[in-house]
């Protein structure tokens, strides 16, 4: 006998985006987002991540948390690819506000422009925001 | 004697670091700490606040922080220096009073 959740079929796939704007480390946002993400991931939805503002710095190459005793959860956003969440996109004025090029990311991304990733974000049928 | 200053957020989320240095009186210290670290690196759209901040302070960067967030000491600015645990504290106690910025 099917549970009545079973029941259900399918169901409506809807466009996710988890917005990223803080940086690793200094505070707990970025490592929770992963998380959900991890855990979202298991409903199969079509979802994003947007990197914008401080967030492009969760993605930076060569994080080495031996010295402050913290994990480092960076290698973790390579992982990604394995639970299906393919489509990584970073804001091009906040990297280069920070000085960073495409490059100096540990994973690949879709670099965009603000006005670009503004629109993508108003195509989403949820926001999740970190 | 003079003050210690300490800024633990990113320059470019806050303005901690933007008041301190409005505050700090000259000859005062400022160490960079936490997502602090962010206004140490050269290249960045703070890299000019933080070289005129140099004129009248000395400014420190600490290092396992730095590495943490995947940024190496060759990309500090010059003049800026980095220091480990034990450098923060001898500052701390070359320093009368500790003033953090957060």
């Amino acid at each position: 006998m099917a549970e009545p959740w079973e029941e259900e079929g399918p169901g409506t796939v809807k466009k996710f985006m988890y917005v990223n704007r803080k940086a690793p480390y200094g505070t707990i946002y970025a490592l929770e987002s992963l998380e959900v993400v991890l855990i979202a991931a298991a409903f199969e939805q079509d979802v994003s991540l947007a990197f914008l503002d401080d967030g492009v710095y969760e993605l930076k190459k060569g994080q080495d948390t031996a010295g402050i005793g913290m994990k480092n959860f960076s290698p973790t956003y390579r992982a990604l690819e394995g639970y299906d969440i393919e489509k990584l996109y970073v804001e091009a004025e906040s990297l280069a506000e920070r000085g960073l090029t495409e490059a100096d990311l540990l994973v690949p991304v879709e670099v965009m422009s603000r006005e670009a990733l503004a629109k993508m974000m108003d195509e989403q049928d949820v926001i999740l925001s970190f | 004697m003079s003050m210690l200053h300490t800024v633990n957020k990113s320059p470019f989320e806050r303005n901690a670091l933007d008041s301190c240095i409005k505050h700090a009186l000259p000859g005062s210290a400022i160490l960079l700490i936490e997502d602090g670290v962010y206004a140490a690196i050269k290249g960045t759209a703070h890299e000019g606040m933080v070289r005129d901040s140099m004129a009248n302070h000395s400014l420190y960067v600490l290092g396992p922080d730095l590495l943490a967030r995947g940024m190496s000491p060759e990309q500090v600015i010059d003049g800026i220096s980095v220091v480990d645990y034990g450098g923060f504290v001898d500052l701390a106690v070359n320093h009368d009073k500790v003033q953090s910025w957060l």
